[in-house]
């Protein structure tokens, strides 16, 4: 996403080295709540969570010696909005190649926001098995939840105004890791690139009317 | 929008683009079938119509488990049962089941062009699964993902299509997917059977087998349409079987990875022999397979998305501006802001108000 011709709205909230920080210490976390790893599975909410899902579980196995199982999950067949759409989302592949059923399933996104992403995760995952438990990490926790439901790990709460995005970028699909908000009134509709992960959380379709 | 046609009526016309989008969507919904549970929520509450006015089992039935898998409602009408038989014209039929308000209509018709007509007629989007002898995108989407999976990529493979080429609508349908996508395409059948004008179309005509699949990486083998002969196009089924049915011997002309396609249902010993048919070059179990991600991938495509775009933007606004003064303010957002109290901005259904007002 670039700047808006009316001066530069972004303003970085995480850099590599909080992102970093971040991770590592939501991986701490997790080990000491669930005391240990037992049972324990992460699953990444694409696009981008499944990244963090990978460096957390590279963190676990750092910390633990135990490389916990990993899984990548689309969303995208159990959203509310699909008919609201402006553009088709592309589906991408599920790959959960392990059995959830009687495990601690971590569900890992980039941004929680409305928190429909996540119900329509909690929907899939039940569509695989009965889950131990589910618990939720997210790298950023912005407000404005449409439903009631709440993270259990947060790397960075991020007051926002409902009209801002939350752009997410990440090393392994952007090349730079870092967190930024861009301020909703002077973005440009046209602005958004598909490729950038503003606001995860939201339906595509929505992002434009976020921003007027 | 990665494909923005309200119909899948064929694949003459579709770009690289369009074809690959399906095709990656196609393989995204592969899983859905792997899981236990094989359903997704994605198409709850939509209704679609299979039409068939010719026998059908592998489309039909592939159709059906592609909606049920999205969570659709179907209803199946066989040309039997319809009123066709009572002498009811096809675009009587598609309007009169257009106003049981259908998401989507897949058509199946001997008559090309009968997608086509739906298509004019109805408001919900067409899906030809098959008209007469011109089209079949459905299984040339699946044969594309077939090869695409096994192979790695379309372009720049040599693709024989081999047999009754005069009346398959798989064959044109591949020729325009394959074609597309980059691949070298040859004809291959006797003289009778593989038409002089399908050179222009950009296919390479070939009337000997042995010639016709050498050095292929695919062979096609289609089905001789003994329904469809009316005319003389060989002298007997033995003489066909003789000159063109696939056998072991004819395999090991073409390319040592060569796979092999069918889009049945088999004469075995007519056009391929059992050998071939069951043998490890064999792909034709995929096909059907992957037949179900493809029309899943389609239906997604045409029919979970938004009705009217206008209409959908507005109500987005609308509901996220709740209390500002919207001009766009839709029916949703009267209801969700008004209660019935307040009065709308546009024209609200009359049960809606009513409803608001009963409740408050």
């Amino acid at each position: 996403m670039q700047a808006s011709p009316s001066g530069e709205p972004r303003r970085v909230v995480l850099d590599s080295a909080g992102i970093q920080r971040a991770v590592t210490r939501i991986a701490h976390e997790i080990v000491e709540r669930n005391r240990g790893t037992e049972r324990l599975g992460l699953i990444g909410i694409r696009s981008r969570g499944d990244l963090l899902a990978r460096r957390l579980q590279r963190e676990i196995l750092r910390l633990e010696g135990v490389e916990v199982p990993y899984g990548a999950m689309d969303i995208t067949l159990y959203r509310d909005d699909l008919t609201r759409g402006a553009d088709h989302p592309v589906v991408q592949a599920t790959e959960i190649e392990w059995e959830v059923g009687d495990k601690l399933v971590l569900l890992v996104d980039d941004v929680l926001f409305t928190g429909r992403t996540v119900r329509a995760a909690l929907d899939s995952l039940m569509d695989f098995g009965r889950p131990r438990a589910i618990q939720l990490a997210v790298l950023v926790d912005r407000g404005h939840r449409e439903l009631p439901i709440r993270a259990d790990y947060v790397g960075k709460n991020l007051p926002t105004a409902r009209s801002d995005l939350v752009q997410v970028r990440l090393a392994e699909s952007d090349g730079v890791d870092e967190v930024s908000i861009l301020s909703g009134p002077t973005l440009q509709p046209d602005r958004a690139t598909p490729a950038s992960s503003a606001n995860s959380d939201r339906p595509a379709g929505a992002l434009s009317a976020q921003r007027s | 929008m990665l494909f923005g046609r309200p119909h899948l009526l064929g694949l003459e016309g579709l770009s690289a683009e369009e074809i690959t989008f399906l095709l990656d969507t196609a393989e995204s919904f592969k899983e859905v079938s792997e899981r236990e549970i094989k359903k997704v929520p994605t198409l709850r509450g939509r209704t679609v119509i299979n039409l068939f006015f010719e026998s059908s089992t592998r489309t039909r039935t592939s159709f059906e488990i592609a909606a049920k898998r999205l969570s659709a409602d179907t209803v199946n009408l066989s040309a039997q049962a319809s009123s066709a038989s009572k002498g009811e014209t096809l675009t009587d039929t598609a309007r009169n089941l257009a106003a049981m308000r259908p998401d989507a209509i897949v058509v199946r018709h001997p008559s090309a062009g009968a997608a086509h007509l739906l298509a004019r007629h109805v408001p919900c989007p067409i899906i030809n699964g098959g008209d007469g002898a011109h089209e079949h995108p459905t299984q040339a989407l699946l044969d594309l993902l077939t090869i695409r999976e096994r192979k790695g990529t379309i372009s720049g493979l040599t693709v024989a299509i081999v047999g009754d080429l005069l009346h398959s609508r798989v064959a044109r349908s591949n020729l325009f997917g394959l074609r597309t996508m980059g691949a070298k395409v040859r004809f291959v059948g006797p003289p009778t059977l593989v038409p002089r004008d399908f050179a222009e179309l950009g296919a390479e005509l070939v009337y000997d087998l042995h010639e016709g699949v050498h050095d292929a990486d695919v062979i096609m083998m289609l089905r001789i349409q003994r329904e469809r002969m009316n005319g003389r196009y060989f002298a007997s089924l033995d003489e066909y079987s003789r000159l063109f049915c696939l056998s072991a011997d004819a395999v090991a002309r073409a390319r040592r990875d060569v796979i092999i396609l069918h889009p049945g249902p088999m004469n075995r010993g007519v056009e391929i022999s059992s050998t071939v048919a069951d043998g490890p070059y064999s792909v034709i179990m995929d096909q059907v397979t992957n037949g179900v991600a493809v029309r899943m991938a389609v239906l997604y495509v045409l029919v979970g998305r938004r009705k009217d775009a206008g209409a959908e933007e507005r109500a987005e606004h609308a509901e996220h501006e709740e209390g500002e003064d919207h001009p766009g303010a839709s029916d949703r957002a009267a209801e969700r802001t008004g209660g019935g109290h307040a009065a709308p901005a546009t024209p609200n259904p009359p049960g809606l108000a009513a409803r608001g007002r009963e409740l408050s």
